[in-house]
């Protein structure tokens, strides 16, 4: 009997069906549990981020007001550069599931090119903000806006750290138990971080810019 | 295997970020397709309702708060595969109790401070009683 469940648990690696005895969940439901309850109280500490932003959101100590200073065109492509990001990490799932390893490299890095031209949008508009003396240091709104956002931007900065790990070790080890987990894990950071932007650009800058 | 796996089926956990594998690849980039279609339609409504005075004025935030939360709810199922099925029921409740404390702190923030703004002395006659 155990022969007959080992049997068919290994033809079903994510226990996507059920095997008869109901013992430990599976490492990669373990792994991913843990990851996704770390996802959960990251969005915590965002929600912090977001009730400083919120609250100081009048406190322009005379300076621009967000209204003055966000630039709502460039958001927009911010955003769809995200989301198109984050759509092309779910085609690198599906790919890792198939273990189809060259349309594995191609989704994550397209997923990876898409992530940096976001980036590079902010830090463009970072910069630009800072040259035009709306540094971080010249109201609290501004610098609550920059924690707010600069924080995000850490997080895609280190997604992406993440994704060319996870291109390397696909590329090295191919797609053993413990590199699919990651992989799991990856694209649940990498969704979670579009879903914090969907915050973001509503809390930050529409609803920013109307004050 | 004396049960059917139909049965057992949707009884047995499954991980966050996993989908139930039963459709083939283009069934599972079918799901992604029709939830990146959902998003772009709700960014774009935000960012068309920010921008127009087609609606009426204070109800703008309300709108965007709610297209925002309708959003979240697109990325969830459709993205991360969160839904409200048995086998994905510590995920849900995981994901509910971090609402709640996102709730709090967000709400509980903006309701104390407010209530701060309303009771303080306006900041001339603070300055005034410096002196």
């Amino acid at each position: 009997m155990t022969d007959v469940i080992l049997a068919y648990a290994q033809s079903d690696p994510h226990h996507v069906r059920a095997v008869e005895h109901s013992g430990p969940a599976s490492k990669r439901i373990v792994t991913a549990y843990g990851f996704w309850i770390f996802i959960l109280s990251d969005m915590v500490m965002f929600s912090a981020f977001f009730a400083a932003y919120a609250v100081l959101l009048g406190q322009t100590a005379g300076g621009p007001s967000g209204g003055q200073l966000f630039d709502l065109s460039n958001v927009a492509i911010e955003t769809g550069f995200l989301l198109a990001s984050s759509f092309a990490c779910g085609l690198a799932t599906i790919a890792a599931d198939a273990r189809n390893k060259f349309w594995f490299q191609v989704a994550m890095a397209v997923t990876c090119l898409l992530g940096l031209a976001f980036l590079t949008i902010e830090g463009r508009e970072f910069a630009s903000l800072v040259a035009r003396g709306a540094g971080p240091t010249r109201s609290a709104f501004l610098s609550a806006f920059f924690t707010l956002v600069g924080c995000h931007g850490l997080h895609v900065s280190a997604g992406i750290l993440w994704l060319l790990t996870m291109m390397a070790q696909v590329f090295a080890k191919g797609f053993r138990a413990d590199i699919q987990r990651r992989i799991l894990c990856f694209a649940l950071f990498w969704h979670a971080l579009d879903i914090i932007w969907i915050a973001v650009f509503t809390v930050v800058y529409l609803l920013g810019s109307a004050v | 295997m004396t049960n059917g796996h139909q049965e057992i089926d949707h009884n047995i956990d499954i991980a966050p970020g996993d989908e139930h594998l039963e459709g083939g690849i283009r069934e599972r980039v079918l799901g992604y397709v029709t939830g990146l279609g959902l998003a772009i339609l709700l960014t774009a409504t935000s960012f068309f309702v920010a921008g127009t005075d087609l609606v009426w004025q204070p109800s703008i935030p309300v709108a965007l708060v709610v297209l925002a939360i309708a959003q979240m709810g697109v990325h969830l199922v459709f993205f991360l595969h969160i839904t409200t099925g048995a086998d994905s029921t510590n995920n849900v409740l995981a994901l509910a109790f971090g609402i709640l404390i996102v709730f709090l702190v967000v709400g509980g923030s903006l309701w104390i401070m407010a209530n701060l703004n309303h009771n303080m002395m306006p900041m001339d006659q603070i300055m005034q009683m410096q002196r």
